[in-house]
């Protein structure tokens, strides 16, 4: 199925949450919106779902046009962050409930079918106030496939689940999204979630998208700042200042190929090397974290992460040396990567 | 859809229309007219109303419907309160305490006529222990003895009311004050009785009303002797006693003027927080 | 604490207990003066006289209107209460600015022309006829009870229902309704007392003994100048028995009900 979002605009009152959004989703695409909170993603989900009206442009569905359509009619089923199991009915009887709006015969296969599926069958008989978090998100989950909808619609679905139940539910998740050959559209501000589940992640701010790609390309080809330091953990290192012939000038400099002007510099913790290198600076503080170690330097005076691995020694107070394998350049006009 | 969901408040607004709304601007209408069982109906403008103005009998209702609904709403806040408190401490048979706190209020208002009528009679009414007197046969005693059964009947619903309010009560905010030093009594003054204001409120606004309506105690009790007529016994005597429908609803409008009059003061005071729905 | 409690349990309590008493008291023992605290010679007569003057009759009919009026006022408030709480309804404060005025209505005022309507009708001295008013009497407790449970329900699950394909009817009575159930109850217990108990309507209404029900049954025993109290004691006893279950059973329902709505954070 074919999504479409033509300049999609919402405002509550004053405030536009949704900025003329044009957005194309293809069929089987794991479409993931990600942002900080207040950039318009949930918004832009809960219009394509029909659950707030666009105060100007369209949604359409495989070339219908379902702006003006009830959710019940737009063939889309929601995962939702906070389950919204029906209390008082069983595992069972909700994921009957949305076949039998619908008078879907052989809904009972269907639902054995889905509770196979996810691993649920022997919950079948119970309330939701008996199943743990993982095990309703697995429900609300069935929910939602049980239909087979055109589209899947999932709204921050593990941010509610610990860490170690959030790893197994991105797997499942995945295998879900190969299994049924589905199309997702997938609100979430976890970075992680998007790299690893999305086939394409749209980064929105202020209700505008800052900047959509593979994960890949949002990774290596970042063209904001913002959109550089979203992604990536630990963020990117910034460094203000400005071009002047053909060398960035700040509290730390390097050569690139840009028009004159104020910039800002863009290094990934992971692209800084510990060398002898052009930059100087003193360890403020190391993150141990087992596998790797976050080095928090002052070099000319400002902050600079540096991810290095487990070996070799770095204290508190030792001068190291940094040498940048890639930066990234933020004109205020074009980015740039050098 | 969307559209749709508002209409399922038709049906319940178009009973109410009609069974409450129609009546009484039906009885706003007689009432500018002179016309009783035996004589047609003639216009009669405010004719109604100045007889009414003018009839001791009529204006002793008021004054002690007045005085009803002074003194029992008095009595029910403070008592309510009281109630409250104890219904909000914590001990064991709280359940009994709150369901025999309940039975005055549970059961039909004739029936406490009846029970507290037999309290006070003169042959077997257990206040002869106390008295020879003619209970019923003094206005004073009369009037006092139909307050109080209604402060028996309805301090529950009070109490209840200022429960609801109590327990929005933090308790961090007392154990603060415990700390800070402040005793029982200050601790009330400061903390708990403003912030029961709310519930203080509704329950005064709400039992305000309702005392206007007095009916049950005194048609059982008295039936209107010894000065205890109240309006709406007033009204019921003109309307289906005397069947005269213009004097009748004369009175039933001036009830309702006063009961609308502290509706509004009722709409105005209280947060409008409390009409409103979270959406 | 628990002195006061005792205090307020007596003050609530022993006024019926003593009327009780009474009701096993043969008229004799009624007569006395002082009388006695616990009845000497205990007897049925009072239940007897009671039964003669057709308290059971009165019963009936007080269940058929109670039920009656719960069946209908519970519907329509659930209706009411949904769109009052949950669906985008211009000027929602005025509607339940309306619906909160209209249970403050007297019902002096209501009686002469609704008489009429249901007069012309030929539902006067039916047992339909108090049904009328008690349910327009009924409906703003019931809406302002549902309402304020249906608040509590969060929104997604409502949105959920939405997208499985649910009309605002759908949702109501299957998803809204069952969750709220105690609110339901509530309500339901609420406006049954609320029928059970209504005196007004039920006297001017009903003056025929074969459809009367108990308020105005109870209130019309005494004769000319004498009170059997033997007998309307006992009736009130019997009047009050359901009564007292039902507070006895559903004591914290009641309390919940009540004090819900009330004052909203």
């Amino acid at each position: 199925m074919r999504l479409a979002i033509e300049n999609a605009r919402k405002t509550f009152g004053r405030t536009v949450a949704v900025d003329d959004v044009n957005l194309n989703v293809a069929p089987g695409e794991f479409c993931v919106l990600l942002g900080p909170s207040g950039c318009g993603k949930s918004t832009l989900l809960r219009l394509v779902a029909g659950l707030e009206e666009t105060s100007s442009g369209s949604i359409r569905i495989d070339g219908e046009d379902v702006t003006h359509k009830e959710p019940g009619d737009r063939d889309v089923a929601m995962v939702f962050q906070n389950y919204a199991l029906y209390p008082h009915m069983t595992v069972r009887k909700n994921l009957a409930f949305p076949l039998e709006t619908r008078k879907v015969p052989e809904a009972e296969n269907r639902v054995r079918e889905t509770a196979e599926l996810l691993q649920i069958t022997d919950l079948l008989d119970r309330l939701p106030r008996e199943l743990s978090g993982g095990q309703r998100q697995r429900v609300a989950i069935g929910r939602a496939i049980v239909r087979r909808p055109k589209l899947f619609l999932f709204d921050e679905p593990l941010s509610n689940l610990d860490a170690q139940l959030r790893g197994d539910m991105r797997a499942e998740l995945a295998m879900l999204h190969r299994r049924l050959e589905a199309t997702i559209l997938y609100v979430t501000h976890d970075q992680i979630e998007a790299m690893t589940l999305a086939t394409r992640i749209v980064l929105l701010n202020r209700g505008r998208i800052e900047q959509e790609g593979t994960p890949e390309e949002m990774y290596r080809h970042p063209r904001t700042l913002f959109a550089g330091r979203f992604i990536g953990s630990p963020p990117m290192n910034a460094v203000a200042g400005e071009v002047k012939g053909g060398r960035f000038e700040g509290p730390l400099t390097w050569p690139v190929k840009a028009a004159d002007g104020p910039a800002t510099l863009g290094v990934r913790p992971e692209d800084l090397q510990i060398t002898d290198g052009p930059w100087r600076g003193v360890i403020d503080r190391v993150e141990y974290l087992g596998a790797e170690r976050y080095l928090h330097i002052n070099a000319g005076g400002i902050q600079i992460v540096v991810r290095v691995g487990p070996r070799g020694a770095f204290r508190k107070g030792d001068e190291i040396g940094l040498s940048p394998e890639r930066v990234h350049l933020f004109p205020k006009t074009e980015p740039k990567v050098v | 859809m969307r559209r749709l969901g508002p209409w399922l408040m038709a049906p319940a607004l178009l009973v109410l229309v009609l069974l409450a709304v129609v009546p009484i601007v039906g009885a706003l209408w007689q009432s500018l007219f002179h016309e009783t069982a035996r004589e047609p109906a003639r216009w009669a403008g405010l004719e109604n109303y100045a007889r009414l103005a003018r009839d001791p009998e009529a204006r002793n209702s008021l004054l002690f419907t007045l005085q009803f609904v002074g003194t029992s709403v008095v009595l029910e806040l403070l008592f309510g309160l009281a109630t409250a408190l104890v219904l909000h401490a914590r001990f064991r048979g709280r359940a009994w305490v709150r369901a025999s706190v309940l039975i005055p209020w549970a059961i039909p208002t004739v029936v406490a006529s009846w029970i507290w009528r037999y309290i006070f009679d003169d042959y077997s009414g257990v206040m002869t222990y106390v008295s020879d007197v003619s209970w019923f046969a003094s206005p004073f005693w009369a009037r006092t003895i139909i307050i109080l059964a209604d402060v028996w009947k309805t301090m529950p619903f009070t109490a209840l009311l200022i429960l609801a309010g109590l327990q929005t009560i933090p308790d961090e905010l007392i154990e603060a004050a415990r700390i800070d030093g402040a005793g029982p009594w200050r601790r009330f003054k400061e903390i708990t009785l403003p912030l029961l204001r709310p519930a203080i409120l509704v329950a005064l606004l709400f039992r305000t009303i309702d005392a206007f309506r007095v009916f049950d105690l005194v048609f059982v009790m008295t039936r209107g002797k010894s000065g205890t007529s109240v309006l709406q016994y007033q009204g019921y005597k003109a309307l289906f006693d005397q069947q005269d429908y213009g004097m009748g609803t004369a009175i039933s409008a001036v009830v309702f003027l006063l009961v609308a009059t502290m509706s509004v003061i009722y709409v105005r005071t209280v947060p409008s927080r409390l009409l409103e729905a979270d959406r | 604490m628990k002195g006061a409690a005792a205090v307020i349990v007596l003050c609530s309590v022993a006024p019926f207990l003593w009327f009780g008493m009474a009701s096993l008291k043969g008229p004799q023992e009624i007569a006395q003066r002082p009388p006695t605290l616990v009845p000497r010679h205990p007897t049925l007569e009072g239940y007897r006289g009671a039964a003669e003057k057709g308290i059971f009759g009165w019963m009936a009919n007080s269940l058929i209107v109670a039920a009656a009026t719960t069946l209908l006022t519970i519907p329509l408030a659930a209706g009411a209460a949904y769109a009052l709480s949950r669906t985008r309804i211009r000027g929602r404060r005025l509607w339940l600015g309306f619906v909160l005025a209209a249970s403050m209505f007297p019902q002096i005022t209501l009686a002469h022309t609704l008489y009429g309507m249901l007069q012309a009708v030929g539902l006067v001295n039916t047992r339909a006829a108090p049904i009328a008013p008690y349910v327009s009497l009924t409906l703003p407790l019931a809406i302002w009870i549902l309402a304020s449970f249906f608040r509590e329900i969060p929104a997604e699950i409502e949105e959920a229902a939405r997208i499985d394909g649910a009309g605002p009817l759908r949702i109501l009575i299957r998803v809204f309704l069952p969750v709220a159930a105690p609110g339901v109850f509530t309500a339901a217990i609420l406006t049954f007392i609320y029928a059970w108990n209504e005196f007004f309507f039920a006297l001017v209404l009903l003056t025929r003994d074969d459809v009367r029900t108990l308020p105005p049954g109870i209130a019309t025993m005494p004769g000319q100048y004498t009170f059997p109290w033997g007998e309307i004691a006992a009736a009130c006893v019997l009047a009050t028995a359901p009564l007292l279950a039902a507070v006895a059973l559903l004591q914290r329902r009641i309390v919940s009900g009540l004090t819900s709505g009330a004052v909203k954070r």
